[in-house]
């Protein structure tokens, strides 16, 4: 090869190389919005009516533990408005997988909260379904974690042996401002490690894969209160509270499927209101 | 080297054979200005302290990786045997590796054989590849795993606080490592490694030379910076127990001054049973996560630096982890 060619080739590689480096280094966050063609896909086309005072989302302005997000999301219909809410939908644009988890919604369940894996700056989308068949949006911004904290796993060993182990709590009033409106609140969680199936296996460096509870359904007695279809951002050991109205039934029931199909069940009666 | 293969791997899926040749001959281009820039930029060594006979530290500053303190934010060091130099951690930046490559060098022309990695973190494995491919890369048996989940996820987060300075960082994991103790023999100097238990990650390892009683301990050791949980709260407790046995004289902690020992755990086990304590209560009352991190450990605050960069995050991360008590 003769200099000049040499040169040629040593500049193409060099534009690639420039190319895939600026490629990455553009922070996620400031690189083009992802949201419309996000609501776009996700909602089918349908349009996003502005939610604001209809539902609210909230998260801390910064991730403290990138693995950990507290993130609630509410319907705060104003008083004589008869609507309630069907569905939420919670998008964490700049995540790998944005659709963190839909909710299905039964009677009273007026506020969820949940923790999910924020990977970087990025805002983030709540999307309630009201009983009008309407969508309505709102929209907060959080910025990544920082210092050491990942959205993996602390501790990679977890807790093998107690995969798919239930907790359910139930709580006396809600916490909030809300007025007394006989209400109350309850949790359920699931030991799992939720594996986002982005992570590579270092000894085969192939992905190690995807393991995660996909689908969560609590009744109470015959009634489902909540369905969950989770995704990736879902933190691990998933971890739901959530407003509900007791309707008298005896018992709550909960079952769980994840993607390698083990199903996971748990029933604990209803305790009284204090 | 894996990261090297996974690199490759990842360059010839997206961009097929002909970006293939290219990058490669980009390589060779890029080691060739490495080599240049190398010579050129003789690192100034990293100001470093003979803590005793024999055993060397840079303290860092107790503050974030940024780009102004060029990830020099944990302390790093060395120890030097009658044969051999190992290496103890190795800085936020490749640029600090150098600086601390040159301070060996201006003590020592002994091989540097070995390069212990204490866990996982940036601040403590970005310098690695100053000092490969020559020396023996050690490190918790987790630490593989640890680096090969993380590490991606890290270079791409801290570009934004340190900048070019990730440029040449590259994620280099040990070739051997630690399932319960190891000892090294520096000629007449002896290293104990110990890897523990998931505490404050869950890659641990402590370094005790065993000839001048000085105790590396990594991150399972702070003083001052407020401690940072990233692994299992109960299990830094349990480790802090343990720790206590080990027959050292001083402790060199991952971050804050050197400290008698075992004296210098009394801060940080004060700190995180506080933390514990208060998550528990929280945790009970029905205190939803939000805002038990906001709450869970204020008490310690005047005794800590950079407690409010840290100290709602171990909150978060204690209350997870108790909530299933
Ligand atoms: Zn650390």
């Amino acid at each position: 090869m003769n200099r000049t060619r040499l040169q040629t080739v040593v500049m193409i590689g060099l534009a690639v190389a420039l190319a895939v480096g600026a490629a990455r280094s553009v922070p996620a966050a400031e690189a083009d919005d992802p949201w419309p063609d996000l609501a776009r896909d996700v909602f089918d086309g349908r349009p996003l009516a502005d939610g604001t005072g209809l539902t609210a989302i909230e998260m801390p302005a910064r991730a403290e533990d990138a693995a950990i997000v507290p993130v609630t999301l509410r319907a705060t219909l104003p008083a004589g408005d008869t609507r309630v809410p069907k569905a939420f939908t919670l998008v964490i644009d700049e995540n790998p997988a944005p659709v963190a988890a839909t909710f299905k919604v039964g009677p009273g369940v007026t506020m969820i909260s949940t923790r999910v894996r924020v990977n970087s700056y990025t805002n983030v989308h709540a999307v309630a379904e009201l009983s009008d068949g309407k969508l309505y949006m709102v929209q907060t911004y959080v910025k990544a974690s920082g210092g050491c904290s990942a959205p993996m796993a602390k501790n990679g060993d977890g807790d093998k042996a107690n995969i798919g182990q239930m907790r359910f709590r139930q709580f006396a009033r809600p916490t909030g401002a809300e007025p007394a409106n006989g209400l109350r609140e309850a949790q359920i969680m699931i030991r799992h490690p939720n594996n986002s199936g982005l992570q590579r296996d270092p000894v085969s460096l192939l992905y190690i894969p995807l393991y995660i509870v996909r689908d969560l359904r609590i009744w109470q007695g015959d009634q489902l209160l909540l369905e969950m279809d989770g995704g990736i951002s879902i933190s691990e050991d998933p971890n739901i509270r959530f407003s509900y109205m007791p309707n008298g039934a005896a018992s709550f029931r909960a079952e769980a499927i994840d993607t390698e199909g083990h199903v996971f069940k748990g029933e604990w009666p209803a305790e009284p209101a204090m | 080297m894996g990261s090297d293969r996974q690199r490759r791997r990842l360059v010839q899926s997206s961009y097929g054979r002909l970006a293939r040749v290219a990058v490669a001959i980009v390589i060779i281009a890029l080691v060739g200005t490495a080599t240049l820039t190398y010579s050129q930029d003789q690192a100034e060594p990293l100001r470093v302290v003979e803590v005793a006979d024999g055993d060397y530290v840079h303290f860092g500053a107790i503050a974030l990786m940024t780009a102004e303190n060029e990830g020099a934010i944990a302390n790093v060091g060395f120890v030097i045997g009658d044969d051999a130099v190992a290496v103890v951690d190795t800085g936020g930046s490749v640029r600090e590796g150098r600086q601390l490559l040159a301070a060996i060098r201006h003590v020592t022309h002994k091989p540097i054989k070995y390069v212990i990695n204490t866990h996982a973190h940036p601040d403590h494995v970005f310098g690695n590849a100053a000092f490969a491919p020559r020396a023996v890369f050690i490190g918790h048996v987790n630490l593989p795993r640890a680096l090969a989940q993380r590490g991606p996820y890290y270079l791409d987060a801290f570009r934004r606080s340190m900048g070019g300075l990730l440029d040449e960082v590259k994620v280099v994991p040990p070739t051997l490592t630690v399932e319960s103790e190891m000892r090294l023999d520096l000629g007449h100097r002896s290293l104990a490694l110990k890897a523990w238990r998931a505490a404050h990650s869950d890659s641990d390892l402590t370094v005790l030379d065993e000839t001048s009683g000085t105790l590396f301990a990594g991150d399972l050791v702070f003083l001052q910076h407020v401690p940072v949980l990233d692994g299992s709260i109960r299990g830094w407790l349990k480790t802090i127990d343990d720790l206590k046995a080990i027959g050292a004289k001083r402790v060199i902690p991952g971050h804050g001054p050197m400290a008698e020992w075992p004296a210098a755990l009394a801060p940080e086990q004060g700190y995180l049973e506080h933390l514990a304590s208060d998550c528990r209560d929280l945790i009970k009352r029905g205190v939803p996560l939000a805002a038990a991190a906001q709450t869970a450990g204020l008490s310690e605050k005047s005794l800590w630096q950079l407690f409010d960069d840290y100290n709602a995050r171990n909150a978060t991360a204690a209350y997870s982890e108790l909530e299933w008590e």
